[in-house]
C-alpha cells in the first residue's frame, strides 16, 4: 500500500503507523459525564464498509500526523491532508 | 540420447555436466533441468504424494506438478523445486523424492493397494478417534508415508536482499504481448520495466514453429530485447517471477539471481525480493494448457501438448518417437506437425471433435498418422518405465495403439492468478471455454493469451495497444502504431474435461492425487461449492496450487450438479503466485541482522574497558565492565556497586530518549502530558515527571529540565523513546494543534555519561575546572545549566537513579567516547570506576526506583506509590479514566519492598506472593515479585514486589513462590526503600 505523504510524497506502508479512525475527539475534561465522553472516546470505535478518514503516523518519515481516506473494503486511498491541518 | 541432431536454443559448444538421483548425464547451456532429463530419455521423475505413483514430466513450465526434485546438496538442498524451470548449469545435482529406497523401485507404491481408504475426506473420517492418537501417531506417520522433498535443517549459507524499484509501466511477461507492450510503451518515452520469469525473453514464441515479420519467432524475441535492452529507461529482469499484486499499484517479484550457479559469488544474494511500484502494468503472463483426465493418465510419458513442442521447438529433444496426440483443440494438431518434422512419428492424432477444419487435418494426410475423430483417449497403458500404448474408445470399439509418448491438449487456463489478488473474480467465458480475468486491480491491464487471445497476431496487436495505452495513462503521447506482421494460428477447442470408462485412477490434480472419484466423493457427500470441493479433497492445495488441474476439477462438479461454470465459478488465489522461500521474504534481516543495532559513543571505549554488552531495545550498552581476574558477572557487579557508593562510578546513560521541546506553550504542553506540573519549573531546574497513556495507565517515566523560558530537554525510558516522541507528536498534532511548539528527538546527538557517588563532584568540578562552579550552594540537587567546555557546548544536570549525589553530564556525540575517557581517568584517581546496567539496577532497586519491570502496562501511579505527584489543579492525559473504580480501589497490587528472611536464600523475579500456610492456588495469589538484584549494601537477594494492600502489609511475613524454578521461600514485605530513606546522600 503506498500513502500520499503531503511532505514525503507518496510512500510505502512500512514507514507509517495505524492509528483508527479519526473522528473521535478528546472530550471536554471539565465535563459533567466526563467519564463517560472518555470511556467512549478511549475505547469505542465505528467499524465501517467504505471510506473511512483515519490517522496515520509517518514514523519513518517526517513525523507527521496524517489524515488519510481509506476504503476500509478495497485500501483504495483517496488521499491524505496534514492532521495538524485539517478542519477538525 | 532423443536430441535432434540440429536446432533449438541450446548452444551446443558448452556441455554441461549434472547428475540425476547419483548418475551423471549431459545437457547444454540453454537447457532446463527438464529438457536435459528429457535429452537423455529420462522419464520417471518422481513419486507421487499419497499413492506413490511413478511420475514424469508433464509441463514444460512454472505450472508443473509432478516433475519435483530436491536440489543441490547439503546446507543448499532444496526440496520441491520445478525441473521445468531450474536452469540447467555444470555441476547441478538433483535427486528425485518421496521415493523409498529408490525411484524404480518404491516400496511405499503398496499405499496405492490401500487407496480406497485414500479417497476426498479421507483425513478427516480416518484420523478422527483418539484425539490424542492424532499429534503421537497420525501426524507422523502421515508426513513420514505423504510427503515431497526433504528440507535440509540446516541454516542457509545463502543471502536475500530486498529492493524497491520505479516504474511508469511494469510488464509481466515477456512474450508477443509483453514484448510489444514493454517496446510500445518504451518507444512513448515511459520507463519500462520487463518482467520474466525464465532466463530468455520470448515466451512462447520460443517453442513454437511461428514467423513473425518473416523471422522465426525466438529472432524476433531477440531483436525486441536487443532494441529494450539499448533504451536507459528500460529495466528487464530474466529469471524473475511477479508473484503478487498489492495495494497502489505495488507488486512482489523474486528475482533468482544464482539460482543457474552452483553456488552465488561472494557478496552476491542468491535471490532479490522486489517492491515494485508501477503507475501502470500489463500483465501478459498468457496461459498454461490444462489436461484431460482419463484413466492412468499420470504415466510417465503423458505430456501436454504445448510442452511436447517446447521440448522439440525450444530445446531440441524429443519426448517421444512414436507418439500419440489427444487433444480436443485445434493447436494440439500443431504438436503433432511438430513431432513429424522432427523426424518422430505419430502413431495417431485422436480428437473428440466429430468435425475438425480440413486446413488443420491436410499437413497430416501424408504422415501415416491416424487421425481419430469422435475418439477419446480412455486409458495410458505402461508403467514406471513410461508409456507403452494409448487405449483409444471410437464408435464403440476399443483400439490399442502403439506408443512411447502421449501428447494432451485439453485447452488452455489463461493465469489469471495476479487479476485475483485484491479481490476480483475471475469470469468464466463460454466461448473460450475457459477463465479469463474479471475486473482488474487500479492500473493493471491484461494483454495476449491471459485474456483469452491466444492467437500470435491478435497477441501483438494486444500487447502494441496495452502498452501504448498504460504509456498514454502516464502521460506520455502515443508512438506511431507498429505492429508486426504474423499469422493467427487456428485455436478452436471443445472442451473435454474427463473420459470415462478406463480402467484405474483418472488424476484431477496430480501433485495431491486427487482423482475424479475423489470429486464424485465430495459431490455425493455435499462439499460441492469449490471451496469446500477444494478443502475436503486437497484439489489445487499442493505447491502448484493446482495451475493444470483447478478448472478441470471444478468443471467435473458443474457436470455433477448440472450447473453452469458460471455459477460453479473457480476458487480464490492468493499470493504468492508460485512458492517464494521465506528466505527471500527474510532477506538480510536474520540472526543479528534482524533489527538494527545503535550503538553508543562510547562502545569501543567499553569493549576495550572489559565491557559485556547487553540488548537494551536495539542499542547495545554495557552490562557489567571485568576487572582483571574477574570471572563471574556478579563479582563485578558488586565492586562496581560497592565502588559507586563509597568513591563515585560513571555510566553511559547515553541511550536514554532525549526530545528538545520549544516554543512558548512548551510549559503548557508539558503540563498536559505529564501527571505533575513543569509550567512552573524555573530554568535551570529539572524534575522528575511521569506520563500516562489517555487510558489512565503508566506510560513512561523520566526528567525533564527547563533550560530556557521557552526550552526544555525531556527524557525518556530507553524502550519507550519513540513510543513517547508518537505520543507527543500526537497530543501536539491532533489533539492540541493550536499550542505553540516544536520537538525534535536528540537521543543521538547527545552522549550522557552519569557520575554518581561522594566524590562526583570532584569529578565534575576537575572536569570544569573554572568553567563552572558545582559546589551544592551554586548546583545543588536537580539544577541544570548549559556549560561550554572548551568550544564544546554541554549540558549537566544533578540527578540521581542510584540514590548518590549524582550528576549527569551530556555532550556532542562525537565527543562522548573522549570525554568519557576523561570521566574515567579522574574518577579511577579517586577510587572509582565504570558501571553497566546491571549495577545501575542493583542501585536503582536498592533505592526504590520503579523501572521497566514496574511501569508495565498494567500499573496506574497509586500502585507505584507515586500518586502524590499527580496534580490535581490541572488536566492531564489520562487522568479521568484513571479515575475509574477499579484503579483507585484499595486492594490494587502496590510497590513494596521483599528481602528473603533467610539472608542466603535466592529470590527470584516472577515468584507469586501467597499468605504463609496459603494453599498453592490462584485465588490466593495476592501479587508477584517485578525486581530482584542481590544488594551489597543490604547484605542479600532483595526485590520490589506489586503486592495487594502493598504498603498496609509492610512488616507482614509471606511466601515467595515459584514454581518454574523450584523456589518457595519466606519473605519480609518492606518498604521499597533499602537505602538512605531520608535521601540524605542525594543531597550532599
Amino acid at each position: 500500500m503506498r500513502i500520499p505523504c503531503p511532505y514525503c510524497g507518496s510512500r510505502d506502508l512500512s514507514e507509517f503507523v495505524y492509528h483508527g479512525d479519526a473522528a473521535p475527539k478528546r472530550p471536554d475534561p471539565a465535563a459533567e459525564n466526563a467519564s463517560e465522553l472518555f470511556y467512549t472516546y478511549v475505547y469505542l470505535r465505528e467499524n465501517p464498509a467504505g471510506p473511512l478518514r483515519e490517522l496515520w503516523y509517518h514514523a519513518s518519515g517526517c513525523r507527521s500526523w496524517l489524515i488519510v481516506t481509506r476504503d476500509t473494503r478495497t485500501h483504495d486511498i483517496a488521499g491524505a491532508v496534514l492532521a495538524m491541518e485539517s478542519a477538525s | 540420447m532423443t536430441r535432434l541432431g540440429s536446432g533449438g536454443l541450446i548452444d551446443r559448444s558448452q556441455q554441461l555436466r549434472f547428475t540425476f538421483d547419483g548418475k551423471s548425464y549431459a545437457g547444454h547451456a540453454g537447457d532446463t533441468l527438464a529438457s536435459a532429463l528429457v535429452a537423455n530419455d529420462v522419464k520417471l521423475v518422481g513419486r507421487s504424494f499419497k499413492y506413490h505413483r511413478p511420475r514424469g514430466i508433464l509441463t514444460a513450465g512454472a505450472e508443473e506438478p509432478n516433475a519435483l526434485v530436491e536440489l543441490g546438496t547439503g546446507t543448499r538442498r532444496e526440496p520441491n523445486t520445478r525441473a521445468t524451470t531450474v536452469e540447467l548449469f555444470d555441476g547441478l545435482v538433483a535427486s528425485s523424492q518421496n521415493r523409498w529406497p529408490t525411484l524404480a523401485l518404491d516400496l511405499l507404491s503398496l499405499n496405492q493397494l490401500l487407496s480406497p481408504f485414500f479417497v476426498g475426506g479421507f483425513y478427516y473420517k480416518t484420523f478422527m478417534w483418539p484425539a490424542s492418537f492424532w499429534e503421537k501417531v497420525y501426524e507422523p506417520l502421515i508426513r513420514r508415508a505423504a510427503g515431497l522433498g526433504r528440507a535440509s535443517g540446516l541454516p542457509d549459507p545463502d543471502a536475500y536482499e530486498k529492493a524497491t524499484a520505479f516504474c511508469d509501466v511494469l510488464v509481466i511477461g515477456s512474450g508477443p504481448a509483453g514484448l510489444m507492450a514493454a517496446r510500445t510503451a518504451a518507444r512513448a518515452g515511459a520507463r519500462v520495466i520487463l518482467c520474466e520469469d525464465d532466463f530468455r525473453l520470448g515466451g512462447r514464441l520460443l517453442a513454437e514453429r511461428v514467423e513473425v515479420e518473416g523471422r522465426p519467432g525466438a529472432e524476433f524475441a531477440r531483436s525486441v530485447e536487443d532494441e529494450l535492452a539499448a533504451m536507459p529507461e528500460v529495466r528487464i529482469f530474466r529469471r524473475t517471477q511477479v508473484f503478487g499484486t498489492y495495494d497502489g499499484g505495488t507488486y512482489g517479484a523474486l528475482e533468482r539471481v544464482a539460482d543457474h550457479l552452483l553456488a552465488p559469488p561472494p557478496g552476491v544474494p542468491r535471490q532479490r525480493l522486489w517492491h515494485i511500484v508501477a503507475r501502470r502494468c500489463v500483465n501478459a503472463m498468457g496461459a498454461v494448457e490444462r489436461p484431460i483426465a482419463f484413466a492412468d493418465n499420470d504415466r510417465p510419458g503423458v505430456m501436454l501438448a504445448a510442452a511436447v513442442r517446447t521440448y522439440v521447438n525450444r530445446f531440441a529433444a524429443l519426448p517421444a518417437r512414436r507418439a500419440v496426440v489427444f487433444t480436443t483443440t485445434d493447436d494440439g494438431w500443431r504438436t503433432a506437425q511438430d513431432l513429424i518434422a522432427a523426424g518422430a512419428e505419430v502413431s495417431a492424432v485422436v480428437d473428440p471433435r466429430r468435425e475438425v477444419p480440413d486446413s488443420i487435418m491436410a499437413p497430416l494426410a501424408r504422415s501415416g498418422a491416424r487421425l481419430l475423430r469422435a475418439a477419446k483417449v480412455t486409458r495410458a497403458i505402461g508403467g514406471s518405465s513410461g508409456v507403452k500404448a494409448v487405449e483409444v474408445a471410437q464408435g464403440g470399439s476399443l483400439l490399442r495403439i502403439e506408443a512411447d509418448g502421449l501428447a494432451v491438449s485439453g485447452g488452455w487456463n489463461p493465469q489469471v492468478g495476479l487479476t485475483t489478488h485484491k479481490g476480483s473474480r475471475a469470469r468464466w467465458s463460454p466461448e473460450l471455454s475457459t477463465f479469463v480475468p474479471g475486473s482488474l486491480p487500479e492500473g493493471m491491464r491484461v494483454a495476449g493469451a491471459v485474456s483469452g487471445d491466444y492467437g500470435l497476431s491478435a497477441c501483438l496487436r494486444a500487447g502494441h495497444d496495452a502498452g501504448s495505452a498504460a504509456a498514454q495513462d502516464c502521460g506520455f503521447a502515443a508512438a506511431s502504431p507498429d505492429v508486426p506482421r504474423a499469422e493467427d494460428e487456428p485455436i478452436a477447442v471443445a472442451p473435454l474435461w474427463h473420459v470415462t470408462g478406463g480402467r484405474g485412477k483418472s488424476f484431477v490434480d496430480q501433485q495431491n492425487d486427487v482423482t475424479v472419484k475423489d470429486v464424485e466423493i465430495a459431490w455425493r457427500e455435499g462439499f460441492r461449492a469449490v471451496e469446500h470441493l477444494k478443502r475436503y479433497t486437497t484439489l489445487g492445495m499442493a505447491t502448484d496450487q493446482g495451475k493444470t488441474s483447478n478448472v478441470v476439477g471444478h468443471a467435473i462438479m458443474a457436470e455433477l450438479t448440472g450447473r453452469p461454470m458460471e455459477d460453479v465459478g473457480t476458487t480464490v488465489t492468493r499470493p504468492p503466485h508460485l512458492p517464494v522461500a521465506i528466505g527471500a521474504f527474510a532477506g538480510r534481516h536474520r540472526g543479528r541482522h534482524f533489527k538494527p543495532t545503535r550503538y553508543v559513543s562510547g562502545h569501543d571505549w567499553a569493549l576495550r574497558h572489559g565491557a559485556t554488552m547487553v540488548d537494551a531495545g536495539q542499542w547495545l550498552r554495557p552490562q557489567w565492565f571485568s576487572a582483571p581476574g574477574e570471572t563471574d558477572w556478579l563479582t563485578s557487579v558488586i565492586r562496581e556497586v560497592k565502588t559507586t557508593r563509597l568513591a563515585v562510578g560513571v555510566c553511559d546513560v547515553s541511550t536514554l530518549g532525549k526530545i528538545d521541546i520549544k516554543g512558548k506553550d512548551a510549559g503548557v504542553f508539558l503540563d498536559r502530558v505529564y501527571i505533575n506540573r513543569f509550567s512552573t519549573l524555573p530554568v535551570g531546574k529539572a524534575r522528575y515527571g511521569i506520563m500516562l497513556r489517555e487510558d489512565g495507565f503508566v506510560m513512561d517515566d523520566g526528567t525533564t529540565a527547563r533550560l530556557g523560558p521557552m526550552h526544555y530537554v525531556m527524557s525518556t525510558t530507553t524502550a519507550n523513546a519513540g513510543k513517547v516522541m508518537q505520543h507527543l507528536e500526537f497530543y501536539h498534532q491532533v489533539v492540541w494543534p493550536e499550542l505553540d511548539i516544536a520537538m525534535v528527538s536528540v537521543t543521538e546527538h547527545w552522549a550522557q555519561y552519569a557520575v554518581a557517588g561522594p566524590r562526583s563532584r570532584e569529578v565534575i568540578q576537575a572536569i570544569y575546572g573554572t568553567a563552572a562552579d558545582v559546589s551544592n550552594g551554586s548546583f545543588p540537587y536537580l539544577a541544570c545549566r548549559e556549560i561550554m567546555l572548551g568550544e564544546i557546548p554541554t549540558r549537566l544536570f544533578r540527578l540521581s537513579f542510584s540514590g548518590e549525589m549524582a550528576f549527569e553530564i551530556a555532550i556532542p556525540a562525537r565527543y562522548g567516547e573522549s570525554l568519557l575517557g576523561e570521566l574515567l581517568r579522574e574518577a579511577v584517581g579517586r577510587g572509582g570506576c565504570a558501571y553497566g546496567t546491571e549495577a545501575l539496577g542493583v542501585m536503582r532497586v536498592e533505592k526504590g526506583h520503579v523501572a521497566g519491570n514496574e511501569l508495565n502496562g498494567q500499573t496506574v501511579v497509586r500502585d507505584l506509590g507515586l500518586g502524590r505527584m499527580a496534580s490535581s489543579e490541572k488536566d492531564y492525559v489520562g487522568r479521568i479514566m484513571a479515575g475509574r473504580p477499579a484503579l483507585v480501589a484499595s486492594d490494587r497490587p502496590t510497590l513494596v519492598g521483599v528481602q528473603p528472611v533467610d539472608s542466603k536464600q535466592r529470590l527470584r523475579a516472577g515468584a507469586h506472593v501467597l499468605a504463609l500456610g496459603a494453599a498453592t492456588t490462584a485465588e490466593n495469589d495476592v501479587g508477584y515479585v517485578t525486581s530482584v538484584v542481590y544488594s551489597p549494601t543490604v547484605g542479600s537477594w532483595i526485590g520490589l514486589a506489586l503486592v495487594k494492600g502493598g504498603t498496609a502489609q509492610v512488616g507482614t511475613r509471606m511466601r515467595a513462590y515459584d514454581p518454574v524454578r523450584n523456589g518457595d521461600i519466606e519473605v519480609n514485605l518492606v518498604s521499597p526503600i533499602f537505602v538512605d530513606p531520608k535521601g540524605e546522600r542525594l543531597h550532599g
